[in-house]
């Protein structure tokens, strides 16, 4: 905190650091890794609005996957519909739409706690991919919409190959809205988040209007859940029902619990994790040469186990372990902080 | 009452508040003037913490006015009094534990911030340079209260007597005009006691201070100005020595030996 930059600054010069680092990552990697790499950015976006609402504000939200819909949508629905659009304005309205999407839930929410809000988020990740059953015309119900986007400059066609050309758009994307969310999180706005969090009557006699910053939270939140459907359907030229399950939802939820709580990082872990342990375990499970019904669901128990030794050894997630590691390295001998 | 507004900071007029069948406070009135230290006494159940809800926002009264410097409060929400210039302290402290002592006092300073949402969002320099100024501010409450080597450690690691300092700094640090303390000695030693009661005579200096205690030492030694109340009703106001000979107080209160009630 000693640098006069101000957090603006700091974070786009951050993000563009990780930016120069994952071009040079999918340079040197095959078009399926820099899908992957892709998958991890958007679901890091959406494991990181979530933490901004679960971790921060004390939202537990079981139906983040709902706003991944929308965006995933709009943007599909976009790029059929509004052909003359370019993808960075169907992603911006993807934003928007979960944005205002999340405004209304978060309204709804604001006047709900603990299993209540919970239940009546898991609601709306149940009830609203069914809209797409309900309006076919719209939506061409399960089977959802398909469609290719061509986001490609002329110049680059063929010099760089879609897939690596896909991965650079989403983490743009992505690394814009963390500078955002790291802004918040680190000034007022996130120590605020955190006051109601943990005592909302404190909170209001401290100045705070409870209702409008729990609104708030909701809205940054759905908003990157847009950002991440938006992106996921950007990405594989698909919009469908199936990809936004109730068990998405979780999955998100089960991530950030993972990753940990309290911070961003822990989304980056969560999201990782989220992608990559799928990954790992379906090698897994053919190097074993299991049966196709084991070997599918492989990858859901040994998840459900990882997760919960993981906060059985780091209640605080994976970055609370990185945290305690970081604080040993740093400090070898335990000492008292003489403050100022 | 014949009220020459300008010089009274907060005047509680005919607050009536029910409960169901129950009335919890019936014609309260109270004037505090700036510079003051007033001290709200009764047995349990008389209605003290529920005046401070009144005043709060926390409830409405179902009769009676409030005015903040002569002007009506009227629907005023929680959220709004640190604008106005009142903080108060919970009895059961309200701290937030997840944000170390420093950040709990700097949630305290919001209402001197100058910029808003958008710019914490956007981490722009301005926000950047009012963070800078609220932890400079805070930093200053702390030191003031002694308890500066704790700016970094979550509240739920101290003692409870170093808690209660938190949450006065944490009402400190908005600069109010009106101080509210539920119960600020509760749980304290006595030698913490001593210290409190030398810390309220020196904030009367800066902010009138209303205080619901249970302990008559304190409230004798550090206040201006007693008001008891009994059953929801004012049964006397003045100065301590006074209202200390009073036969309706000895009656109502006094009598009962204060110190052996546990709080409610």
């Amino acid at each position: 905190m000693t640098t006069k930059l101000p957090p603006l600054v700091l974070h786009l010069l951050a993000a563009l650091g990780c930016l120069v680092l994952l071009v040079l990552l999918t340079l040197v990697t095959d078009p399926f890794t820099n899908l992957r790499i892709a998958t991890v950015g958007y679901y890091l976006i959406a494991v990181a609005g979530l933490a901004l609402l679960t971790g921060f504000n004390g939202q537990v939200s079981l139906g983040h996957g709902a706003f991944m819909f929308i965006g995933a949508y709009t943007v599909a629905l976009l790029v059929k519909r509004v052909p003359a659009f370019p993808i960075w304005a169907d992603l911006l309205l993807a934003v928007l739409a979960g944005g205002l999407a999340g405004l209304l839930a978060g309204a709804a929410a604001a006047r709900l706690h603990g299993p209540y809000l919970a239940g009546a988020t898991l609601a709306l990740a149940v009830g609203l991919p069914a809209v797409t059953q309900r309006f076919p015309d719209l939506f061409a119900g399960s089977n959802g919409l398909s469609f290719t986007v061509n986001s490609q400059p002329a110049g680059l066609v063929g010099v760089v190959p879609p897939t690596r050309w896909q991965s650079w758009i989403v983490w743009l994307s992505v690394l814009l809205a963390l500078v955002v969310l790291a802004n918040l999180a680190r000034g007022r706005l996130g120590r605020t988040l955190r006051a109601v969090r943990d005592d909302e009557v404190a909170a209001s006699l401290a100045g705070v209007h409870v209702g409008r910053t729990k609104i708030l939270a909701f809205l940054v939140s759905s908003a990157c859940g847009g950002l991440a459907g938006g992106l996921q359907a950007f990405l594989l030229g698909t919009a469908a029902p199936g990809s936004f399950t109730p068990a998405l939802s979780l999955s998100l939820l089960a991530a950030l619990v993972l990753g940990g709580l309290g911070s961003l990082w822990g989304a980056l872990w969560g999201a990782i994790a989220l992608v990559y342990f799928q990954v790992w375990t379906d090698d897994f499970a053919e190097l074993l040469s299991l049966r196709s019904d084991i070997a599918d669901n492989l990858p859901l128990a040994l998840y459900g186990v990882v997760l919960i030794v993981t906060v059985l050894a780091f209640p605080a997630g994976i970055q609370g372990g990185v945290r305690k590691l970081w604080v040993r390295v740093r400090r070898p001998a335990p000492s008292q902080r003489g403050e100022s | 009452m014949t009220i020459t507004s300008h010089e009274k900071l907060l005047e509680v007029d005919g607050v009536t508040v029910r409960f169901g069948g129950l009335v919890a406070l019936h014609d309260v009135g109270l004037s505090i003037r700036p510079g003051t230290v007033v001290g709200v006494i009764g047995p349990n159940g008389a209605g003290k913490t529920t005046l401070f809800n009144v005043v709060c926002g926390f409830l409405r009264p179902d009769e009676g006015e409030l005015r903040w410097k002569g002007r009506p409060l009227r629907k005023h929400r929680p959220d709004q009094l640190a604008g106005l210039g009142i903080a108060r302290t919970l009895q059961g402290l309200g701290l937030f534990g997840g944000l170390t002592v420093l950040e709990n006092v700097m949630t305290g300073a919001g209402r001197l911030a100058r910029t808003g949402a958008l710019a914490s969002l956007l981490g722009t320099g301005r926000a950047a340079r009012d963070e800078r100024e609220l932890r400079a501010r805070s930093e200053d409450v702390l030191a003031e209260l002694d308890i500066a080597h704790v700016a970094d450690l979550l509240p739920g690691a101290l003692p409870y007597g170093v808690r209660k300092r938190v949450a006065l700094a944490r009402a400190l640090v908005a600069e109010p005009e009106l101080l509210l303390l539920d119960e600020p000695a509760s749980g304290l030693s006595t030698a913490e006691m001593d210290e409190l009661a030398t810390r309220i005579t020196s904030l009367s200096e800066k902010t009138a201070v209303v205080l619901v205690e249970h302990h008559m030492d304190l409230v004798m030694r550090v206040c201006d100005e007693v008001v008891v109340l009994d059953f929801g009703e004012v049964i006397a106001t003045g100065p301590p020595d006074v209202v200390r000979v009073d036969p309706a107080v000895a009656d109502a209160y006094l009598g009962t030996a204060p110190e052996e009630q546990p709080s409610a």
